[in-house]
């Protein structure tokens, strides 16, 4: 029996270009047992698609290939219809910054020595972008909703939730193309989850940056995405089912 | 908080109430702060549970929930500040044991894992990474069984058995465990003293939701067996699933406690903070509740949400008193009358 490996179903008449095009991927973390094998995703321009499946599927793998910050050992990423030229540290800056990332569990993805400021600052100040970082960090700042107060504080003297948006925000300041949320809101509680999806939603329409959210909450990304697809199996037969939003669903935000 | 509005009545608790396994009455923790600040974590909360009872602490992070599951343990840090009582009484036992007041010792011999049985709230961290599950699992046993030899092993599996840990996994290293896995193993360790009251931490963060159901109705099962059961979480469904009674905590205190279906279905949340949380569910309306919880170090004076709260009057100014399962000077009325009267009311006077 040989399943579909992939099965792409973009919105009907989808000719535009793909933000994020993600060909016969294979990946893991041991080459005889790789975790994906030849999964292919695309997103369109603006787009939210929803990656859904049980723990250990490999939905992060996937996650992290997007973003270039796990090289898989087969298979191809495009960005903005454009090849990745590498992963990790041997990403292209352009590339790399093209993608925001927000993680599941903010105080692994925060280092604790970093003001909130300066957390939300750092890839502006990593960049380059010297000049006119304190504005726009305050500008990412007042959209996550942070006050001044707790801009100066450190990770361990916030909440998860401040935490987790001061991450959001840090994603958000090189204005990526695309966003990867991998679990953003797992941690969180029913309210500051509806805020953070706002947030990036807000972003999104007025961007136009597309988004690959993971997460197990089917409920949640069936109301925050486009479309969701499945993925399955991780180790022999990965294969990706895609249904597209459902019906009682409407824009987050 | 005056002693009449905690009676078992008030408080929503079931028939059974009239002997709780655990009454907690005004408990309150402050943590002394260098430069004489002060943070507020918990405040005056008040409740009891019965055996065969699960109530479920909902609220945002950074509320008090799991320093109130410290309290009960005893294990708060040096600079925390309790006073309250929070009393543990036994089948028949007329004064049972003040949880608040017990000295270490007393806590360590007989009430961790024997009295009460914590559920971790990361399973994967609390467990020793170097050791087997069946060596941390025997160590548990022979401790609070005082078994020994075969008369051990034997039971090392039945106590892998109950929390459904299966038996070809105890010589896996907690590493090697998914996270569901992890879970039932912290579980299995829980209920080794055949404790009448679990305390679960957050038991189901970063599980998918299958697993987050199985470990609840896991959970619930043990409840049914007679054991009380407090769980804090703030998965709202999964408290859905699992409990009697809902008490939502907001900024320290406890502002509705409520029978489970009344909370989650009809007549609904009766708090505008507790509403507000159901409502920014996905399933919901999914909006957030304007702003963001209060430092426990600076809290308003009067009520604390009313500065977040659309309903918010003159009179919230002083702190509203938990009565008839409320904490709240202008309260939702039944669900029928809600809707466009909630928001004409709604507006700021």
């Amino acid at each position: 029996m040989t399943p579909p490996r992939t099965r792409h179903t973009g919105p009907a008449g989808g000719a535009g270009p793909h933000a994020l095009e993600l060909r016969d991927i294979t990946a893991g973390y041991d080459r005889r047992a790789p975790v994906l094998r030849g999964v292919s995703l695309s997103l369109r321009e603006g787009e939210a698609v929803g990656l859904l499946g049980p723990s250990g599927c490999g939905k992060s793998t996937l996650a992290k290939v997007a973003a270039l910050l796990h090289r898989p050992d087969a298979g191809t990423v495009h960005l903005g219809g454009e090849p990745a030229r590498g992963f990790r540290h041997r990403a292209p800056r352009a590339q790399r910054t093209a993608v925001g990332v927000v993680f599941q569990s903010p105080r692994l993805a925060a280092d604790p020595r970093l003001t909130l400021s300066a957390l939300i600052a750092e890839p502006l100040l990593a960049t380059g972008r010297k000049a006119g970082a304190a504005d726009r960090t305050r500008e990412l700042a007042r959209a996550v909703g942070l006050g001044p107060d707790l801009l100066g504080r450190r990770p361990h003297e916030v909440s998860d939730g401040q935490l987790q948006r001061a991450c959001v925000a840090r994603a958000l300041a090189l204005r990526p193309r695309v966003l990867v949320c991998d679990e953003m809101t797992a941690m969180l509680d029913a309210s500051t989850t509806a805020a953070l999806v706002a947030v990036v939603e807000d972003y999104r329409a007025r961007s136009g940056a597309a988004l690959l959210a993971v997460g197990h909450d089917r409920t949640l990304l069936e109301r925050w995405c486009d479309r969701t697809v499945e993925l399955h199996g991780g180790g022999t037969d990965s294969a990706l089912r895609s249904a597209p939003r459902a019906a009682a669903g409407t824009s987050a935000g | 908080m005056s002693a009449d509005t905690l009676t078992p009545e008030t408080v929503a608790g079931p028939p059974a109430a009239a002997h709780p396994l655990l009454s907690v009455r005004e408990l309150t923790v402050r943590f002394r702060m260098r430069g004489g600040r002060e943070v507020a974590a918990v405040t005056d909360v008040g409740l009891d549970l019965a055996p065969g009872e699960c109530l479920a602490l909902v609220g945002e992070s950074g509320c008090g929930k799991s320093v109130l599951a410290s309290a009960l343990l005893g294990l708060l840090p040096g600079n925390a500040h309790v006073s309250g009582s929070a009393v543990l009484r036994g089948p028949g036992e007329a004064d049972g044991l003040d949880l608040l007041t017990a000295d270490e010792a007393t806590l360590a011999r007989t009430v961790r894992g024997r009295r009460v049985g914590l559920v971790p709230q990361s399973p994967a961290a609390h467990l020793t990474p170097v050791r087997t599950v069946r060596s941390q699992l025997a160590e548990t046993v022979r401790e609070l069984t005082g078994a020994r030899g075969e008369e051990l092993r034997a039971a090392t599996l039945t106590a892998a058995g109950r929390a459904a840990f299966p038996a070809d996994h105890l010589d896996r290293y907690p590493h090697q465990l998914s996270g569901g896995l992890a879970q039932r193993a912290a579980t299995a360790l829980a209920l080794v003293g055949d404790a009448p009251l679990l305390l679960a931490d957050e038991p189901t963060t970063g599980l998918d939701r299958d697993l987050v159901d199985r470990t609840v109705d896991e959970l619930r099962a043990h409840t049914d067996e007679g054991r009380g059961l407090l769980i804090i979480t703030h998965d709202l469904a999964a408290a859905e699933r699992v409990a009697d009674r809902v008490a939502v905590m907001y900024a320290g205190r406890i502002v509705e406690l409520a029978p489970a279906p009344d909370f989650f279905g009809t007549p609904g949340p009766r708090h505008p903070y507790a509403r507000g949380l159901l409502e920014a569910l996905p399933e919901r309306s999914f909006t957030p509740i304007p702003g963001m919880p209060p430092e426990l170090g600076d809290l308003p004076a009067g009520c604390a949400f009313a500065p977040r709260c659309d309903r918010a009057a003159d009179v919230c100014a002083t702190v509203p008193q938990l009565t008839g399962g409320v904490a709240c000077h202008r309260p939702l009325t039944a669900a029928a009358g809600e809707g466009p009267a909630a928001r004409r009311e709604g507006s700021r006077v």
